[in-house]
């Protein structure tokens, strides 16, 4: 009754190819964005939202990354710590080099040499497909990780192995790294890159190198006999995951926990962003938020609920419950829809169109 | 019924030979295809139909003959250089991108047409979104032409078996091509189904001049169709011409219905 298509003619090609087609979509967009730029920002403390949103976000751009990659194109990746530490490193490096360059420059910078060693990292993917890729990205990732450790140049000879990003800002005193940086200005510079990246990247999935993705993801046979050339679709889609995946480690390091470690970016990095392309629905850009929010949020929420009603659990029993409470949950979503939260929302959004009559 | 007028020889084949490893599936094999025409490939299951067509199109490499086309003999090609050259198939078994919908696939039919780079897209601004509505449209007319408006988002892997395989021609259709593969357009069908195959078959070749090669094992329609038919029987080449010809061709009869020694 509410939300449904009925009565909406559309007379343009442009029209029909928008990318919320349905009026309520796009007011619910709107709302959502407003909620993200303006709600959350006057209302959210500090811990909230430096702890909590910040990683949110930024895990979400490195699994929608991911999801180009191994939702999209169809090649399973490991690799997306390794990737995330080589965008901290390359942010660090330019940061340190550079010190006149603005951040957004930086980070885009980082994004781009990142990029660069996903191409490189890529190029196995014409010989090998599925698990073997995925063995084989997850070299990548442990050969990355090794590297920023073996080599003293990468952490410009630092003692320890672990160096902060250095303050910088966007424009004029606008700091978004460091200690001078506020936490609403690390959160709406976050989510004004997010945003935008999470755009850029629907636009690419809705045009022929989306579509070209998706080709190879579901036929690759078909998909060269008219005409798709396999090698560079690919690495298309490992350059552009690894830019994401760049960008994501550079905000991670510089905005969120300011110092820059290979540590952050293991491997477990790299499965915690692919369960949450998983739970959240491989080759959706909704799913790699949805997934973030899932594996990042639930925990926090799970751990404090006792508390918000009022029960007096210790904490030790509690972290025990999170974790089985969590575990039941993945299962639970995984049996309910495999295809991810991504499509269950879809199917939510199919009722609605029908209800309250089901016919 | 009126004279078809058939133009010069597109393709070329000469003496071609395929093995894997020892088992021998393509023996000798020549035959052309002219402008224009419905060229038919028929034989028993095994005979080296579909392994004929993967050659045509580059999937397989002989270890002898040349190819021929548009007057240029071919190297070792790689597969996507037959789409480049003109060249669109559709496949036995479905082949299609099942997560995707209708128009989506038949929209990537078109991929080597688009200009538009990766950045430009990704802003869809401007060109990327002037050639995406222009690519529609001709999308569209595929998609009225072969009468499947209604299920234009729907993901193909929902659709029936019929609704598949013409999607699938719609896709291969979406790329222009000179000339056409269809590997067995019409398995599986019901009669109903097979007519309007044939029917877009016809319409395909008379309205955009699109040269055919066709494998079928529906005798009546091969017959209707064709103007010239090639048999071949565990690969080696049996008869080649036109329906009627081959119809009362001794090697084909014995081939088809067996003889008794």
């Amino acid at each position: 009754m509410l939300y449904r298509e009925a009565g909406e003619f559309k007379s343009t090609y442009q029209a029909d190819q928008a990318i919320l087609t349905i009026r309520q979509d796009r007011w619910f967009m709107w709302a959502l964005l407003a909620v993200a730029f303006v709600l959350i920002p006057l209302v959210s403390s500090e811990y909230w939202l430096g702890t909590i949103m910040l990683p949110f976000l930024i895990l979400a751009l490195a699994a929608l990354g991911l999801n180009v990659l191994t939702g999209y194109a169809g090649q399973l990746s490991l690799g997306t710590g390794g990737f995330m530490a080589t965008g901290a490193f390359a942010a660090y490096k330019l940061a340190t080099a550079f010190p006149e360059l603005n951040i957004l420059i930086v980070i885009l910078m980082s994004g781009a040499i990142t990029a660069g060693v996903g191409l490189l990292f890529g190029l196995p993917s014409l010989r090998i497909k599925g698990f073997y890729l995925a063995v084989a990205t997850l070299a990548s990732q442990f050969f990355l990780i090794w590297m920023f450790n073996k080599f003293g140049w990468f952490t410009n000879y630092s003692a320890s192995g672990v160096i902060s990003a250095p303050p910088m800002a966007v424009f004029g005193d606008n700091f978004v790294t460091g200690p001078y940086a506020t936490a609403e200005a690390k959160y709406l510079f976050t989510l004004t890159l997010v945003v935008l990246f999470a755009l850029m990247t629907k636009n690419l999935v809705r045009s022929n190198i989306g579509r070209e993705w998706m080709a190879v993801r579901d036929m690759d046979i078909a998909a060269e006999i008219i005409g798709i050339k396999m090698l560079p679709t690919k690495l298309k889609a490992f350059a552009y995951s690894s830019f994401l995946c760049g960008i994501a480690g550079a905000l991670w390091a510089f905005v969120y926990t300011g110092s820059v470690e290979p540590l952050a970016f293991d491997v477990n990095r790299s499965f915690q962003i692919l369960f949450m392309i998983i739970i959240g629905g491989l080759g959706s850009i909704m799913g790699a938020f949805l997934g973030s929010a899932f594996i990042v949020l639930l925990p926090i929420f799970l751990s404090n609920a006792p508390h918000w009603v009022g029960l007096n659990i210790p904490v030790d029993l509690i972290s025990h419950i999170e974790f089985m409470v969590f575990g039941a949950l993945i299962i639970f979503f995984l049996i309910v829809e495999p295809h991810g939260l991504a499509r269950l929302w879809q199917l939510l959004k199919e009722k609605l169109r029908l209800w309250p009559f089901p016919y | 019924m009126y004279e078809r007028k058939l133009g010069d020889v597109v393709l070329q084949v000469d003496g071609i030979s395929l093995s894997f490893g020892a088992m021998r599936v393509l023996n000798n094999i020549s035959f052309n295809v002219r402008q224009g025409e419905i060229r038919s490939i028929i034989g028993p299951n095994g005979a080296g139909k579909s392994s004929m067509l993967n050659v045509i199109n580059g999937v397989y490499h002989p270890q002898q003959g040349a190819i021929t086309y548009r007057g240029k003999t071919r190297d070792l090609m790689k597969v996507h250089e037959a789409a480049q050259q003109g060249i669109a198939r559709t496949f036995q078994n479905i082949a299609l991108f099942k997560g995707m919908s209708t128009l989506d696939n038949i929209m990537t039919g078109r991929n080597l047409k688009i200009k538009s780079n990766m950045l430009q897209q990704a802003i869809y601004w401007g060109k990327a979104q002037r050639e995406e509505i222009e690519h529609r449209r001709k999308v569209e007319e595929i998609i009225d032409f072969l009468e499947i408006q209604a299920i234009r988002k729907i993901p193909v892997g929902k659709l029936p078996y019929g609704m598949q395989k013409r999607v699938e021609l719609g896709r291969a259709l979406a790329a222009e091509p000179d000339l056409l593969l269809l590997d067995e357009p019409m398995a599986g069908m019901n009669v109903e189904e097979k007519e309007d195959m044939c029917r877009f078959v016809l319409d395909i070749n008379d309205e955009f001049g699109t040269t055919i090669v066709l494998i079928e094992h529906d005798m009546g329609v091969v017959m209707d169709l064709s103007d010239r038919v090639v048999v071949l029987d565990y690969g080696l080449q049996l008869a080649d011409g036109p329906p009627d010809e081959v119809r009362r061709n001794q090697a084909v009869i014995d081939a088809y219905l067996g003889v008794s020694n």
